[in-house]
């Protein structure tokens, strides 16, 4: 099967779809565990959990913490704007 | 490695040879457009600072005009000035001459208006052509190229191919001598542990941990989140979800080398190798700030596609999307994509990259040259007075 997304680094819990994928459409990328599927339609450049990540975790792409999960986040679910939150920049909370 | 240029008397080297008509202020804009527009193939710089500036700011303009004035693409410089604004045109004059190139003042107030400034404009700027037009390209080296970094209009393909694969060129440019400019400050966050260690000595690292210590709490004092703006909506689209993401991303464009030395915006910079300079991740500003501290071309990354250029600097625009790379192909010059789909490798793509990068030095024009795309913007860190 053609592959769909990279996982840039082995401790990363998300991955990037490198084409539009439609719902229930399994993950196929270098170092991503077969069997994971897609909850939802996801357009090209976007995320997907790879592992269960939950309230307040780091979510991890590139080997870094690109920001915090502000909800559970199931195994191929979109990871977004909607479900993490940075952790810079954050004048509204000062 | 050798390419043909046009070696300055100071022992710059440009890679374009353009007559530039400067306007020292806003109010200097219409008259320094019509005086280019007059002799087609003239270069013009406008902006909407120059008066009413206080302290670093002000100098921060100034620094800046003297540097776009200076920049090793230009042969020549007419600077505009209207005659009772806070920049000195003077000194953009001086330096440009103490640079060993030709360079003239119009003042609007002197001439007497618009007309006689734009006549009295267009009668320089034509003797200028016809000295500089017999200049002929020379042998020169790749280390004599600064080469500007820049990605606008990002989405998650800038990261994943496009950037790495300028980050492989970096590399490659910096190992022959040559000087590459990374820029865009709010785009280090959450990256900046990863410069910082890359820095040639401790003062670079302190240095690089400042820059964006100051610009997140400059952000932070407007009491907003910054995601929206950094990323912007368009970023969000294209999937990136925080600063972090986006950060890691424009990260990748610096390649692997040390960091050699922090400038402020505009800044000629000493060093050889990788640079940071302090600028705005407004890709405008940024790119505008490079080519004042004397970048002579740019490459440039874009996810979700722009058709911005430089009025000095060939500008090499490089997609990792598909989409893009096909929808708005009149305004790519390198296509990436297949390193998104994993159907090219970095290094081919990349070597790919080096070539066109060497053909453009050497003359050929970029999508945003032979669109005349000329797009500038200085960056304020004052309010206007």
């Amino acid at each position: 099967m053609k592959m769909n997304c990279i996982r840039v680094n082995i401790n990363d819990n998300v991955v990037t779809v490198i084409r539009d994928v439609t719902a229930d459409e399994a993950l196929v990328g270098k170092g991503v565990s077969a069997g994971i599927k897609t909850t939802s339609g996801l357009q090209m450049g976007h995320k997907a959990a790879v592992e269960e990540i939950r309230p307040g975790e780091k979510v991890i792409k590139y080997g870094e913490v690109i920001g915090y999960a502000s909800q559970i986040i199931k195994p191929g679910e979109h990871v977004h704007v909607h479900n993490i939150v940075s952790g810079r920049g954050r004048g509204d909370l000062k | 490695m050798k390419f043909l240029g046009y070696i300055r008397p100071d022992g710059s080297v440009g890679v374009r040879n353009h007559v530039l008509v400067l306007s020292s202020v806003v109010c200097a804009n219409h008259i320094s457009q019509k005086i280019a527009d007059a002799l087609p193939g003239t270069a013009v710089f406008c902006h909407s600072s120059g008066c009413g500036q206080l302290g670093a700011d002000k100098e921060q303009t100034q620094r800046t005009l003297d540097g776009i004035a200076m920049n090793p693409n230009i042969a020549a410089v007419l600077v505009v000035s209207l005659g009772c604004e806070g920049s000195s045109a003077e000194r953009m004059v001086e330096k440009m001459q103490a640079s060993g190139r030709p360079a003239a003042l119009v003042r609007i107030q002197e001439c007497g208006g618009t007309t006689a400034a734009v006549n009295a404009g267009i009668d320089i700027v034509r003797k200028m052509h016809e000295k500089c037009m017999r200049q002929d390209r020379e042998e020169a080296d790749i280390s004599d190229l600064s080469v500007s970094l820049e990605c606008g209009g990002s989405d998650a393909t800038s990261g994943i191919s496009a950037n790495p694969l300028v980050g492989w060129v970096s590399d490659r440019l910096i190992s022959l001598g040559a000087r590459v400019i990374l820029s865009e400050t709010p785009e280090m966050i959450g990256a900046e542990h990863i410069l910082s260690a890359r820095a040639a000595t401790p003062e670079v690292g302190k240095r690089v941990i400042k820059i964006v210590k100051d610009v997140e709490e400059s952000a932070n004092s407007m009491h907003v989140d910054l995601r929206g703006t950094q990323p912007t909506p368009g970023n969000i689209e294209g999937g990136l979800s925080t600063i972090e993401e986006k950060s890691m991303g424009c990260l990748a464009k610096a390649g692997t080398s040390k960091v050699a030395e922090v400038v402020r915006y505009g800044e000629i910079p000493s060093s050889k190798g990788l640079v940071i300079m302090d600028t705005p991740g407004f890709d405008v500003e940024s790119v505008t700030g490079m080519v004042a501290g004397g970048s002579q071309v740019v490459l440039f990354t874009t996810g979700r596609g722009t058709p911005v250029g430089s009025p000095l600097a060939p500008v090499i625009k490089i997609t990792g999307n598909p989409n893009v790379a096909s929808w708005m192909k009149e305004n790519i010059d390198f296509d990436a994509s297949p390193v998104t789909l994993g159907d090219e490798s970095l290094e081919r793509a990349g070597e790919r990259l080096f070539q066109k990068l060497i053909s453009v030095v050497a003359g050929e024009q970029t999508a945003s040259e032979i669109l005349g795309h000329s797009e500038t913007g200085i960056t304020r860190i004052g309010p206007s007075l």
